[in-house]
């Protein structure tokens, strides 16, 4: 435990060092921002819209839940833009070490890599709430300006879902900085495999309801739309408590096999 | 309190260390002396349980390196061939981090902080981030960094490589003043170092182990004009007999090299005098001409001549 502290306090210092933090906290909250907006005037506008036809052609306006809407293509909005984030947060975890030799410091010190591997994923997933924590102004905004007052229930499972989807990316990042001694090679990678996901979540939306259903399976995109939507599924925390699982365990295969790789 | 034991490691085909045998006493500091690819850095991770051997065991302080690497780990203060430094930390930050890893109380970190500050004479740059450091600063905090859980045994390699002479002459002097409380190895190419430094020098080539000796023996064997070589021309009797009459020469044998009256001689002397001033200078005095006079190396000698020249070699 006192390892693991000691860990995830120096990744904090490491990150809040290095002006790639700041330029993914700034990135993210300017996209999210504009995101958010945009997506903000779409519906309101059309709700608006929505109400002149009601007029114009007479009967009562059609419910439209604007709220709920905006929430849901937001929090869709966001898994996407997560995406291009967390390679960035995760490219130094292990290749950095590696290439300022500091790996020899952590793997010779009475430190589990168990402890380490821990560490530097809840570091990590710490980055990524700091990184989501203004978001929250955003749902304030439309809650205070929302009549009736809206569901806060899709704004909570929302971010489960985006904490979920977030520590599934980081572990796999996580675990393929172990895998090179260069950031931007990590990095790169990372981005590569998150799209092919992405891809992966795309083609099940326009494949056969057979195949839609294999792909839906496997794409954790796509279990993310349920908590979008307000919708807990047991079977969606699972698949993504397993990726977190699969990805820190390859972290771990891969660290043993440096040492033993001839 | 350090057992290595037929200790092998190979890299596929490459056997970087080729069962390699030692013991360090308690309190002593070993030399691991050998040019660059011999298998120090090798045999140092094996023992701060960073790689694993292919063969053989070490022990430290009783604990094996493989099955008990925790209570090794925990014994062992570890200077890598690069500091394993983060350049934006500071230092107090920096070494606060690994006191907290090596396991060292809470409640004694502030003191040990101060102590290896101390003792690596780096006071008054607690606040400073490591990346504004100077190289031989740098490395005095990664002295530091092995340091602070008052480790039972430090492994340095080559902890002075790629500093500047005085940087070098400071750093021997705090690595002479850890040994006793200490158990120390110490890797190098170069062997003055070790004779400055050292009790003992384990020899390594190409990841077999040469010699072990003492620095002493090692540099009087080496400073010893045991066998001198000579090329001459002039009367070959005549000139052995007024070898043989030199004070510290035993004995002479020559053989004649064909053009002229080139002879060349084969001078066994005394290990403790140098005699070569004296043999040219009755050479010339009789009226010979000296054409070629050098010391032949002993055995050890010219495993240390093998090591050096190729160390001058790849530093080109
Ligand atoms: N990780 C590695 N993989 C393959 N070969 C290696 C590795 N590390 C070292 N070697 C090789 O092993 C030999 C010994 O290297 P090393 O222990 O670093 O020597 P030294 O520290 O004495 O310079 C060298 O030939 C080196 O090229
Ligand atoms: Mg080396």
């Amino acid at each position: 435990m006192r390892n693991l502290l000691a860990v995830i306090d120096k990744e904090m210092k490491v990150y809040f060092a290095s002006p790639v933090a700041y330029g993914v906290l700034t990135v993210f909250l300017l996209v999210s921002g504009y995101f958010f907006y945009n997506i903000l005037t779409v519906f309101i506008q059309r709700s608006m819209m929505m109400a002149v036809q009601a007029q114009q052609f007479g009967g009562g306006a059609p419910a439209m839940d604007v709220p709920a809407l905006v929430e849901r293509n937001f929090f869709g909005i966001v898994s996407t833009i997560i995406l291009f984030m967390v390679p960035m947060i995760t490219m130094a975890t292990f290749a950095d070490e590696r290439r300022r030799a500091t790996i020899e410091l952590l793997l010779t010190s009475p430190l589990t890599h168990f402890e380490l591997i821990l560490g530097k994923f809840l570091a990590a997933m710490g980055f990524f709430v700091v990184m989501l924590l203004p978001t929250l102004v955003y749902h304030a905004f439309l809650y205070l300006y929302s009549s009736p007052k809206m569901a806060l229930q899709p704004v909570l499972s929302g971010y489960l879902g985006l904490l979920l989807l977030g520590a599934a990316l980081i572990s796999l990042g996580i675990f393929i900085s172990t895998l090179t001694e260069s950031q931007m090679v990590a990095a790169s990678v990372t981005f590569g495999v998150l799209l092919i996901l992405w891809v992966i979540d795309l083609s099940a939306q326009a494949a056969g309801p057979l195949v839609q259903e294999i792909l839906g399976y496997v794409s954790i995109l796509n279990h993310f739309d349920d908590f979008s939507k307000g919708v807990v599924d047991s079977s969606s925390l699972v698949v993504y408590l397993s990726f977190v699982f699969l990805g820190l365990f390859l972290t771990y295969r891969s660290i043993e096999s440096w040492r033993w790789r001839t | 309190m350090i057992e290595v034991d037929r200790l092998t490691k190979r890299y596929g085909n490459l056997k970087a260390v080729d069962e390699v045998s030692f013991q360090v006493e308690k309190g002593e500091i070993l030399g691991f002396l050998g040019p660059n690819g011999a298998g120090k850095t090798t045999t140092m991770r094996i023992l701060t349980c960073f790689l694993p051997a292919t063969e053989g065991t070490a022990r430290v302080a009783g604990y094996d390196v493989f099955e008990n690497a925790m209570e090794v780990k925990r014994r062992i203060g570890y200077l890598p061939e690069h500091p394993p430094l983060y350049d934006e930390m500071t230092v107090d930050g920096y070494l606060q981090f690994v006191a907290r890893i090596k396991g060292v109380a809470p409640e004694d970190r502030r003191r040990r902080l101060l102590e290896v500050k101390e003792t690596v004479r780096i006071e008054g740059y607690g606040k400073k981030l490591i990346k504004h450091l100077s190289k031989g600063f740098k490395q005095r905090v990664g002295l530091a960094q092995a340091l602070i859980h008052d480790p039972e045994v430090l492994i340095l390699d080559e902890p002075t490589v790629g500093l500047d002479p005085n940087q070098i002459k400071e750093v021997r002097e705090l690595i002479k003043s850890l040994s006793g409380n200490h158990t120390i190895i110490l890797s190098t190419h170069i062997l003055p170092e070790v004779s400055m430094t050292c009790q003992r020098v384990v020899i390594i080539s190409d990841g077999k182990i040469v010699a072990v000796d003492t620095p002493e023996n090692l540099t009087r064997q080496q400073q010893g004009a045991a066998h001198i070589y000579m090329e001459a021309r002039g009367s070959e009797v005549e000139l052995q007999q007024r070898l043989q009459q030199i004070e510290g020469v035993l004995s002479v044998a020559s053989r004649p090299l064909g053009e002229g009256e080139v002879t060349s001689y084969r001078i066994e002397t005394e290990l403790k005098q140098d005699v070569r001033g004296r043999i040219a200078r009755s050479v010339i005095e009789e009226g010979f001409e000296l054409l070629e006079l050098r010391s032949l190396q002993l055995s050890l000698e010219e495993v240390f001549t093998q090591l050096t020249t190729q160390e001058e070699v790849r530093s080109q």
